[in-house]
């Protein structure tokens, strides 16, 4: 029992990762196919660095994950303190149910619907449809329900006493908010803004009906480099973002596990202080 | 001191939720008006503005229902077939000692982190037929095999890329069941296998529901995994309303958000069925 077991979990991630593991040796190759393997060369990898477009799609992409990933994280943040301190049932349930909108829906319908906001607003305006403005504000709406949702669990968690004793000790509520409240929700808050980050970098659909023409994020180029006949290049640059992608979740699990040693670490001394 | 705060106090004060106030109007702006445009642009005539009902009549054409009913018929079986090959695995890896456990869902998280033209492009390449499959399959003198283009590459792609997707949540859920449930069970003289099937499985109703929510509802709406694992041969309604909006003109965008209105009407009607059969458990939020 115990090996079959074994045999179908290592076959299931064979099978999943083996489309990958092709990418990755045909981005080496020295030949165009994608086929058939001709010689180890790194041709692809010099003809990215060649690629200027590359490089803005790169810093689009960043901008943009930046951006909406502070905005989002600003608005949801600050939503997430209100909406927990709503009184009215209903208005909450609303609030919250509206909020989830676009965690519900299927990308293409979030991004036909904002396309059609745009349009409508650029009739009204007559200025373009679709700008880099338009792509901001629909990755800031995609990326507001994962804010609210990681900060909402952590207000419900902490101590409400704790800001009522800043405010009977003087504090005002905003001063209050920013001593005791913000110091116990931010890992919810880093950790929305972190998620609100990969989101965006990883869109494509929304981006791609958003965008206008000859603006390009990494994804969208991606998009436009499988309508190509060469593409080993497309290999090469989805290999880097493979490695990039790998690294990084590496990195952070290392750091969670040598957090986790320390806090543990913290409470066996606390523990024998006490003795 | 009270006093003092009682003279300061302004005579209107704000309402204490006032912090939502730039998200309530976010909402409004960008979620409710974007879904409101949709059936507005849904309902009227393109060129007058004038309500009417003829785009919405045009998409009921046999054209247009057959492209439906292959998304849905497509991302029922894609959904089916994650849950029949999730399912085991997920119960695989809770067998695991707890290191190799998240090892293992490191591993499965992976893939999700690569883009899906990525990840649906290198599958493409392993299905092509001087791919590696085929070239594999030659060796033994079969084929080469039109893999490409058909309906069952569509589904291979759809099953590849949201796979971890129903994995996750079950795992979530089986990995926090109590193992004393499964311990009494057989106590009780149950076989593994009767276990299974009559507590185990009962105690992951909402693990299930929620991977069979994050499967079916990215397959039925998907758009690049059909058109380029058919090369644009085969057609589902994401590609059909991809290719409208990409025309934009007044005209595609009013077909384009007939058919995004439909779409949604049909994601909500599967959801609300979906729902009905996991009442009253929690959903789990990944």
């Amino acid at each position: 029992m115990k090996t079959a077991s074994r045999i179908y979990t290592a076959l299931i991630f064979l099978l999943l990762y083996a489309p990958i593991a092709v990418m990755i040796l045909f981005s080496f190759n020295s030949g165009r196919s994608t086929s058939a393997f001709e010689g180890f060369s790194l041709q692809w990898y010099g003809e990215l660095l060649r690629d200027r477009n590359i490089g803005e799609a790169l810093k689009n992409t960043l901008l943009l994950a930046v951006l909406s990933a502070v905005l989002a994280t600003l608005i949801g943040t600050a939503a997430a303190v209100g909406i927990s301190r709503m009184r009215n049932r209903l208005q909450k349930n609303t609030v919250l149910s509206v909020t989830n909108i676009p965690m519900m829906n299927p990308d293409i319908v979030t991004a036909v619907s904002m396309l059609m906001l745009f349009f409508f607003a650029s009739s009204l305006l007559g200025t373009a449809t679709r700008s880099f403005f338009t792509v901001l504000i629909a990755h800031i709406t995609f990326n507001l329900p994962y804010v609210v949702l990681s900060v909402l669990p952590k207000i419900r968690q902490m101590d409400k006493h704790l800001t009522e004793a800043a405010m009977d000790l003087g504090c005002t509520p905003l001063r209050s908010f920013f001593l005791v409240e913000l110091p116990a929700i931010l890992p919810g808050i880093l950790s929305g803004a972190l998620m609100a980050f990969t989101l965006s970098l990883d869109d494509f659909i929304i981006t791609q009906f958003t965008k206008g023409e000859g603006f390009y994020t990494l994804p969208t180029y991606i998009y436009s480099m499988t309508k190509r006949k060469v593409k080993p290049d497309m290999y090469a640059l989805s290999t880097l973002i493979f490695l990039t992608v790998l690294v990084l979740l590496i990195a952070s699990n290392l750091l969670s596990a040598h957090m986790e040693a320390r806090r543990q670490g913290k409470v066996r001394y606390r523990k024998s202080a006490k003795r | 001191m009270t006093a003092a705060n009682a003279v300061k106090r302004p005579r209107f004060s704000l309402p204490r939720w006032i912090s939502a106030a730039p998200h309530m109007a976010w909402c409004v702006l960008f979620i409710v008006a974007p879904l409101l445009f949709i059936c507005y642009y849904a309902c009227t005539d393109p060129e007058t503005g004038h309500l009417t009902l003829s785009n919405l009549a045009n998409v009921f054409r046999a054209e247009y229902l057959r492209i439906l009913w292959r998304s849905v018929e497509y991302a029922l079986i894609a959904t089916a077939v994650c849950l029949l090959i999730a399912y085991p695995l997920a119960l695989c890896i809770t067998r695991m000692k707890q290191r190799h456990q998240s090892m293992a869902i490191l591993l499965l998280m992976l893939p999700m982190w690569i883009n899906l033209l990525i990840r649906t492009y290198s599958l493409k390449n392993l299905l092509e037929s001087n791919g590696l499959i085929n070239q594999f399959l030659g060796l033994f003198g079969i084929g080469p095999v039109p893999i490409l283009g058909t309906g069952f590459a569509i589904v291979l792609g759809l099953i590849y890329n949201y796979l971890p997707y129903m994995v996750l949540p079950i795992y979530s859920v089986l990995s926090k069941m109590d193992r004393r449930l499964i311990e009494a069970a057989s106590d009780l003289g149950c076989s593994p296998l009767a276990t299974l099937w009559r507590v185990v499985l009962p105690l992951s109703v909402s693990g299930i529901i929620s991977g069979i929510t994050m499967v079916f509802v990215p397959s039925i709406s998907t758009f690049f995994i059909s058109s380029s694992l058919s090369d644009g041969t085969i057609l589902l309604i994401g590609d059909v309303i991809e290719k409208q909006i990409s025309l934009h003109t007044a005209r595609s965008y009013s077909v384009g958000a007939s058919l995004s209105f439909i779409l949604m009407i049909l994601i909500l009607v599967s959801l609300f069925i979906t729902n009905r059969f996991g009442d009253k458990q929690e959903g789990v939020v990944l």
